[in-house]
């Protein structure tokens, strides 16, 4: 599993069986001071993320099991919405409320 | 199986049922010195490690649906488990 963060949402219309309904957000890998460490990709949403929030993903074979209808052709799957990352080193990490809002203090 | 060390915890009220009850911990490997060789990543916590010990990770599915007295064939949607707290280890 790994963080990631929510930067937009996919629209494709024809589907392969099985994805009817399912949520498509674009995702871009982070850590946990929420530095960006890859290049953005889509993931299945199952548990009603927004733009902007930070989330943790499952990949491989239990992406799909973590999808309401399983073994769907998905390989990544947003399944938290993170509240908090409390980093070793004393830094503070993500705090939900606070940094998944543009502009707030 | 991978080695790695906890860097942080992570909290999630909102969740897949997968994870109900469940510790996740932020964890980044490293190698025989210590030395961060990877991305970090999350893993659930079967070991009662915490933040600055070295771990060992079941990352694959499979293996986790074990841990948690699963069926291989079990929607248990969770890849990475903390199976163990590394005492030591060398690279010969």
């Amino acid at each position: 599993m790994y963080l990631g963060r929510v930067v937009g949402t996919c629209v494709a219309t024809q589907r392969s069986p099985g994805l009817e309904g399912v949520r498509l957000l674009v995702v871009e890998p982070v850590d946990g001071s929420g530095r960006v460490t890859g290049a953005p990709f889509v993931a299945a949403d199952t548990v009603s993320a927004g733009p902007g929030e930070l989330v943790f993903l499952v990949g491989a074979r239990e992406a799909a099991l973590a999808m309401e209808v399983p073994f769907v052709p998905v390989d990544a799957a947003i399944v938290g919405l993170v509240d908090e990352v409390h980093l070793a080193d004393g830094a503070r990490g993500f705090l939900r409320g606070r940094d998944d809002v543009p502009g707030a203090p | 199986m991978k080695v790695a060390r906890v860097v942080g915890t992570v909290t999630a009220t909102v969740h897949q049922a997968s994870y109900d009850g469940q510790t996740l911990l932020l964890c980044a490997p490293v190698d025989a010195s210590g030395k961060v060789v990877g991305e970090q990543f999350v893993a659930v916590d079967r070991a009662q490690a915490g933040v600055g010990d070295t771990v060992l990770i079941n990352a694959e599915g499979g293996g986790a649906r074990l841990v948690f007295g699963r069926k291989l064939t079990d929607a248990l949607a969770i890849q990475d488990v903390i199976v163990g707290v590394v005492d030591a280890f060398d690279e010969g």
